[in-house]
């Protein structure tokens, strides 16, 4: 897998890519890039900017700073940061999906996949005049778009419910409406937000299946956020790491898994835990400041984390650098950046994440 | 209201008649000052105050009667019926069998015919006074009839409503010249035909133009806000645009109606995409008042622009539409179509031709937004209306959406304006105040965001309801000579307003017709559909 | 320049005509997010209350001192006008709560034109003048102002510090602001959001009825179709200040009557309401949320 993925070219590449909403910094200088065909995700803890990403790859958001190059399959490039946030799934071929599900609830699931066929049916209707005269080839093209419609809901195993509205539908269907509503719109790049966020087990076994599926057959890349590990680690090539809108490990999901950064920061480890981490990569200082009992002074008081430190130097946005200044308690994985610099001058302490 | 303050249970009499003695004490505050003193000038011209008590008494003590039937018999009634039947919210069946019986139903009609036949006979014989009852249960008597057809007939009906209801609408002004030459027949008058076209005036007229104008433009703001979920208050500034455009080109250039029936859509086209413009970022509320207040500069332009729109005064002698130029309807042409024919002379002619004239246009409004709603174009509105978000991430142009929304429902606007002023051959602004906009926006609302079937009822119910009212001269007989149920046309129409709402909070047709199916049309519950926020 | 002073004069006494009006639009929409149609009239009953009261008391009395008959006009004014409020929102508004969002705005407008034509079917449709109550004009360096105007304006600012008091230093106030934020979580939190939206259209009924003798006092007339001009540019004064913003209502009252004085006295009095509009517009152009509005952030 990896063979074919070092040979594939980029279809989205990020370059230094920042986002400020006044004072504060949710994206710091972020390069990363998604090979074509590949299934690449987007991991990091809760409010490490992995949905602005999103809304900037998508044209929700106008990024501060930053290139975002997206390369069709016939070869053209698109800045997507220049394109109006329409255009980008009409004319770079980026479709997303919503954390908290976007569906036309009052229209059928039919419909809902019509829509998404829009620019094209504009088209072959003549801008609506030649349709409303009823010209023969705007039949055609309304009953290729049934076509489709009909595929993808096949595809996503909501064919018998094509006539209902799509507000009816269990939680897990309508994630994957939303999937197939996207794919309606003949996507190169399909970004998902949280698709399995809120399924059960057997639901985020039929959305592997369904990414799976629609990778294999229409060839298409994939960027998602994801909180599920089992979704990440089964599903994904690449996966880039965020913490406070900072990337801090990129990677095949097995060498990220091994991270003590990403560990440290989020992957699966508990807060108390982190110290666990942070011993067996030795580091001493830290060690010694788990001996000592958490100050209630300064510390958080009741929160679960003696190194989250208060709320209010958890984050400090300085305008003047335009760059995260985090705390020493505040990100974990600049502890373990902090520790493995120190290491590399020390040559004979192990690191066990890296390569 | 259910809170019960003792412990021992309340019976359903005993809270209605606490809730009785709350509505007497707030309606005597509310009404004390209003209807217990009233505010006249005295002979020099100065306010003096008279009281009223014996009538605020009355009042009270009514609010206080229906407030303890409501409480003490409505709500259980309305609570049993929503168990018997909570899918459709209709009146339950057993309800409907008992009140609609076959021997009624036959007396119902022996009454209505008799007194058609005889009712000239009894009210000479009786005096106006009591011949206003007359008049009165003989109508009674063909409403329960009718209603009573309805509702045995209520699975044909509701299966062709749509073709039922364009069939009687083809056909209203032949039943009403029929009807009326049947009753001049039965007062043995002389002219039979005369006396028929006459007669029929009124009910082509103020009934059938005046409902149809009012549908016409409820489907045209249909578009904008049942479909694209667009809040707009000022929809009345393009009927304005489209009967100015008609009034000055044709009385300055002579142009014909059938040009200029096009040019005054277009015309408000292009304000609607003027308005669209810098509307477009708007939401909701925002949305609400900048059209609105779109509405009002454009009648305070036509009030001050004296040079050009003649003022408040308005413009008089707007021609007339011809039939297509083979005859007219001015008595001094040479093609009046009564020389044509060789008829008698009859104003009623041209409002009969003007009635199929606007249920054309209605039926054009109506088909067109059928077609669009089948397009991409009507797709995206709705889906717009759904969720703009979503519709951007699908590549829709948004900008582009709403403007066509705004462009074709002012389109719409324009036509049934330049009607409007062929119509009443007199505009002014006076006929374009803001309360058109609420009027045409409630119809909208009440009759079901998006239906054009439940807006077409609406308009029916509100438009017709208080055009009836005008024919209430029965209850002169009541409250005296004096007393002019016109006045109290727009209090009811707005309470009205105020009891449907709260009775259907989606309208009358809260279900969503789907625009494409793979198996079955299957109506979408409107529960589940949005009202757009912008 | 005097006549500048002059029109900053007049425009002060119209603004905070419009100001105490657009409190009660922003009120209830900070709180339930609904347009109050019908807040023109509540205006316009409130006017109609004070004449009645006018005229109880010059029939009544021989002469009644006119600072004591103002201040039972405004009182007795503000009782009655609540009422009509109170009334209004639990028969009208509060059933629809939480269901279709056009279904309260429908039902505003219905009895915006149940209550206007209540007036005229009770009242008469005539306008109804009274005798200048107050005539006093001081001329200072060329200016005139005259005592009505000072009324006006210090009525206005005694009110509206009382409601500063109340929306930013009582429980109550901070019921209201909980309301406002999360309606869902005040209840969970015990407050009583029935009651709290009650006394939020109770306070926007006093200050609407405030302005109505106020704006009786210093026109001398009233009418049943007083409430729209009068409603419609207090609503416009408070989109324009940010709805939802106590500040903005203010602010926006008193712009609104600033633009209307200098358009009449520089331009043409026939198209201020044109300008005031025009603003409005090109002012929700480039603020899409209102001068003092918090930015709708578009959540994706």
């Amino acid at each position: 897998m990896s063979d074919a993925a070092t040979m594939s070219t980029p279809i989205l590449k990020l370059e230094h890519l920042s986002m400020k909403f006044g004072g504060l910094v949710a994206i710091g200088d972020l390069s990363f890039e998604a090979k074509r065909g590949e299934i690449t995700a987007l991991i990091g803890p809760n409010g490490a900017g992995k949905t602005t990403v999103f809304n900037c790859i998508t044209g929700f958001y106008k990024p501060t700073e930053g290139m975002i190059t997206m390369t069709r399959r016939d070869g053209s490039t698109h800045l997507l940061e220049r394109l109006p946030n329409h255009e980008i799934p009409a004319k770079a071929k980026v479709a997303r999906t919503f954390q908290n599900i976007r569906l036309f609830s009052g229209m059928t699931l039919l419909e809902n996949l019509l829509v998404a066929q829009h620019n094209k049916l504009m088209l072959a209707s003549g801008y609506t005049i030649l349709g409303l005269l009823g010209f023969s080839g705007y039949k055609r093209a309304a009953a290729e778009s049934v076509e489709l419609a009909k595929y993808w809901l096949e595809k996503a195993d909501l064919i018998d419910r094509a006539d209902d509205p799509a507000g009816d539908l269990p939680y897990g269907a309508q994630r994957r409406l939303e999937i197939a509503r996207a794919m309606c719109t003949e996507p190169e790049l399909l970004c998902l937000d949280e698709p399995a966020a809120g399924l059960n087990p057997r639901e985020s076994l039929a959305l592997n299946e369904l990414l799976m599926g629609i990778r294999a057959d229409t060839g298409t890349s994939i960027l998602l956020i994801e909180h599920d590990m089992s979704v990440v680690m089964q599903i994904s090539d690449h996966v880039v790491v965020l913490e406070y809108g900072r990337k801090i490990s990129d990677g095949d999901p097995s060498s990220v898994r091994s991270d003590p950064k990403v560990i440290a920061a989020y992957l699966g480890v508990d807060d108390d835990e982190v110290g666990d981490v942070l011993v067996e990569v030795g580091d001493e200082q830290v060690i010694e400041e788990l001996d000592v009992a958490p100050d209630p002074e300064h510390g958080p008081g009741a929160s679960s984390s003696m190194f989250a430190g208060s709320v209010s130097d958890t984050i400090e946005h300085s305008d003047e650098d335009e760059r995260i200044a985090v705390s020493k308690g505040a990100s974990k994985a600049a502890q373990v950046e902090a520790k493995e610099a120190r290491s590399a001058e020390a040559p004979d302490t192990t690191s066990k994440g890296a390569k | 209201m259910s809170l019960q303050t003792s412990t021992q249970p309340t019976s359903p009499v005993q809270q209605a008649l606490r809730e009785a003695l709350i509505a007497g004490v707030v309606s005597f505050g509310l009404f004390f000052f209003f209807i217990g003193l009233k505010t006249d000038q005295n002979i020099r011209n100065e306010l003096v105050l008279v009281t009223r008590w014996g009538l605020l008494t009355t009042v009270v003590v009514l609010t206080m009667i229906v407030r303890f039937l409501y409480v003490a018999y409505a709500v259980p009634f309305l609570a049993r019926q929503k168990i018997a039947d909570a899918v459709t919210g209709l009146l339950p069946d057993s309800t409907g069998t008992k009140f609609f019986r076959v021997p009624f139903f036959i007396g119902s009609l022996a009454l209505a015919a008799v007194l058609i036949v005889f009712g000239s006979a009894i009210v000479a014989w009786t005096g106006p006074n009591i011949g206003a009852y007359v008049t009165l249960i003989r109508a009674f008597a063909i409403i329960y009839a009718v209603a009573a057809v309805m509702f045995y007939g209520r699975a044909f009906i509701g299966r062709n409503f749509a073709s039922i209801g364009i069939v009687s609408l083809i056909l209203y002004p032949i039943l009403v010249v029929v009807i009326l030459a049947l009753l001049a027949w039965s007062n043995g008058s002389a002219n039979i035909t005369s006396a028929a076209f006459q007669g029929s005036l009124k009910w082509v007229d103020n009934f059938g133009i005046q409902i149809l104008i009012y549908v016409m433009l409820a489907w045209g703001l249909n578009i904008v806000v049942g479909l694209a979920g667009l809040l707009d208050l000022g929809y009345v500034a393009f009927y304005a645009v489209g009967a100015y455009s008609y009034a000055l080109l044709g009385t300055h250039f002579g142009l014909s109606f059938w040009i200029l029936l096009p040019m005054a859509g277009i015309l408000a086209a292009f304000w609607g995409v003027m308005l669209g413009f810098p509307v477009l970022r708007l939401r909701g509320d925002y949305l609400a008042i900048v059209t609105l207040a779109f509405g009002e500069i454009i009648r305070l332009v036509l009030i001050n622009w004296r040079e050009v729109t003649n003022g408040s005064a308005g413009i008089s002698g707007v021609p007339k539409v011809s039939f297509f130029g083979w005859f007219t309807f001015n008595v001094s042409d040479p093609n009046y179509i009564s020389k044509v024919f060789d008829i008698p002379q009859s104003g009623a002619y041209y409002k009969i031709f003007l009635y199929y004239l606007i249920l054309a246009l209605a039926l054009l409004t109506a088909f067109v937004t059928i077609r669009l709603r089948r397009m991409p174009v009507g797709r995206a509105w709705e889906a717009l209306r759904e969720d703009e978000i979503a519709c951007r991430s699908l590549g829709i142009n948004t900008t582009s959406t709403k403007l066509t929304a705004f462009a074709i429902g002012a389109m719409f606007g324009g036509f049934a304006g330049s009607f409007f002023a062929a119509r009443q051959g007199f505009v002014s602004p006076e006929s374009f105040v803001f309360l058109e906009s609420a009027i045409i926006l409630a119809i909208v609302v009440l009759g079901g965001m998006g239906s054009l079937v439940g807006i077409a009822i609406a308009a029916l119910v509100m438009v017709g309801g208080t055009e009836a009212l005008r024919e209430m001269e029965f209850l002169k007989s009541f409250f005296g000579q004096d007393f002019t149920p016109e006045l109290y046309r727009m209090l009811l129409f707005g309470m009205a307003m105020v009891v449907v709402m709260l009775w259907k909070p989606r309208g009358f047709a809260s279900s969503r017709e789907p625009t494409a199916f793979l198996r079955e049309r299957k109506a979408v519950s409107g529960s589940f559909t949005k009202e757009g926020h912008g | 320049m005097q006549y500048f002073i002059q029109q900053l004069i007049n425009g002060l006494t119209l603004g905070s005509i419009y100001g105490l009006i657009a409190i009660g639009y922003t009120m209830v929409y900070g709180i339930i997010g609904m347009i109050n149609f019908a807040h023109g009239d509540i205006f316009m009953i409130g006017a109609f209350i004070a004449l009645i009261v006018f005229l109880a008391l010059t029939s009544l009395f021989y002469s009644v001192p006119v600072v004591i008959a103002l201040l039972i006009m405004m009182i007795v004014a503000m009782l009655m006008t609540s009422l009509y409020n109170w009334t209004i929102e639990k028969v009208a508004y509060r059933p629809l709560r939480g269901s279709f969002r056009l279904a309260p705005l429908i039902t505003a407008i219905g009895m915006s034109i149940a209550l206007s034509n209540f007036v005229q079917v009770t009242q008469g449709p005539r306008n109804k003048p009274i005798p200048q109550m107050v005539s006093r004009v001081y001329e200072i360096g060329g200016i005139s102002i005259s005592l009505k105007q000072i009324i006006i304006v210090v009525v206005t600012a005694v009110l509206l510090t009382l409601f500063w008091y109340l929306v930013n230093k009582t429980s109550l106030g901070r019921a209201q602001r909980a309301c406002e934020q999360d309606r869902k979580m005040a209840a969970l939190l015990g407050i009583d959001v029935d009651r709290t939206i009650s006394i939020t259209f109770i306070m926007g009924a006093s200050l609407a009825a405030v302005a109505g003798t106020l704006f009786l006092m210093y026109y001398g007339v009233v009418s049943f179709s007083d409430g729209f001009v009068p409603g419609v540019k207090a609503f416009t004064a408070a989109v324009l200040g940010g709805i939802g913003s106590l500040p903005g209502a203010v602010l926006g009252g008193l712009l609104i009557g600033f633009i209307e004085s200098m358009w009449s006295a520089y331009f043409s009095i026939d198209y201020k309401d044109v300008a005031a509009f025009s603003i409005l517009a090109i002012v929700l152009i480039f603020l899409p949320s209102g001068i003092l509005g918090r930015p709708e952030v578009e959540k994706v």
